[in-house]
């Protein structure tokens, strides 16, 4: 199955990248934009049909080496 | 032990995307050591008494910048080696490295100008106190090069109080006269931390790059002392 990993900066940290984006996004016009987070998606295309089983090696990967626990967040999705 | 001979043996580790390595090992030699290339699949650090982890872009920088060679067989060794009291030297992409096995606290953040920075930069040396920078003196001014996009440490507020408490904060960047300025930060990186160093003493990590300043001829010897630091404790 195809397993979902959002990988995004803490709240706490600040984002300079989003920060750029926003301020062009300003200057084009969309001023209604107030802030902007840039994460990263992951697609792991995983063996198995035990969805816990699959949720659970996923989490473990994530923590071991798809985010950084100093700085970013991470969310698992299932289909 | 060093007694003046080639006697010290320091490995530089290779992951696929060191450029800095040979700089490393030129440094070693330079000063007496005996410099040994070290590639990242080997499981063991040759029976070299200490330990650099050079500068590059191991693994094209994917994921974050030394997420991937800190997973590499080789640090297994490294951290063995580290926690058995051995010396350790990562420099600029070997210091993120060393912040990603969690050997030192704290991650690197993109620099706040999101921008490749390479330029010299000057820094304060705040402790000498340790085997890695008895060469040094308090205050002391250091002039050297930084070359990296993300230099920006970043700890969350408990654990940069326990860096600043605790005396981790090896080098911090300042102006030419050794005065830590917001504008004398290249980075943005927090309390203009420059370089981190563990409780124990034996595992330090810099962006700057000593091994580029060995020589008159290419730009001062400022990285000299360090480098040598690093070779006795071998």
């Amino acid at each position: 199955m195809q397993v979902e990993v959002r990988v995004k900066l803490k709240d706490q940290v600040l984002d300079p990248q989003g920060e750029a984006i926003r301020r062009v996004l300003s200057n084009l016009g969309y001023g209604e934009v107030g802030k902007v987070r840039v994460g990263k998606l992951m697609l792991l295309e995983v063996a198995g049909d035990d969805r816990e089983q699959v949720r659970e090696r996923v989490e473990e990967a994530a923590k071991e080496l798809l985010a950084n626990p100093v700085i970013e967040d991470f969310e698992v999705r299932l289909p | 032990m060093t007694d003046g001979g080639r006697h010290s043996r320091v490995a530089v580790v290779i992951f696929p995307g060191s450029n800095c390595d040979r700089d490393a090992l030129g440094a070693i030699e330079a000063v007496g050591g005996e410099a040994v290339p070290v590639w990242h699949q080997s499981r063991d650090l040759q029976r070299c008494g200490a330990v650099i982890l050079p500068g590059g872009f191991s693994y094209g920088d994917y994921l974050r910048a030394g997420a991937m060679a800190a997973h590499s067989p080789v640090m297994k060794a490294v951290r063995r080696h580290a926690e058995q009291g051995g010396a350790v030297l990562g420099i600029c992409n070997g210091f993120q490295m060393l912040l990603e096995v969690g050997l030192l606290p704290g991650a690197m953040l993109m620099n706040r100008t999101l921008r490749f920075i390479c330029r010299e930069v000057y820094l304060r040396v705040e402790r000498t106190d340790l085997s890695l920078l008895r060469t040094l003196t308090v205050g002391q001014v250091l002039r050297l090069p930084i070359a990296h996009k993300e230099g920006n440490w970043f700890a969350d507020p408990a654990v940069v109080r326990q860096v600043e408490t605790g005396g981790a904060v090896a080098f911090r960047y300042c102006d030419a006269g050794g005065q830590v300025r917001p504008d004398a930060n290249p980075n943005g990186a927090l309390e203009g931390i420059a370089g981190l160093v563990n409780r124990e003493g034996n595992v330090l990590g810099m962006m700057p790059h000593p091994e580029r300043r060995i020589s008159r001829l290419l730009g001062g010897e400022d990285g000299k002392a360090l480098v040598r630091a690093l070779v006795e404790a071998a």
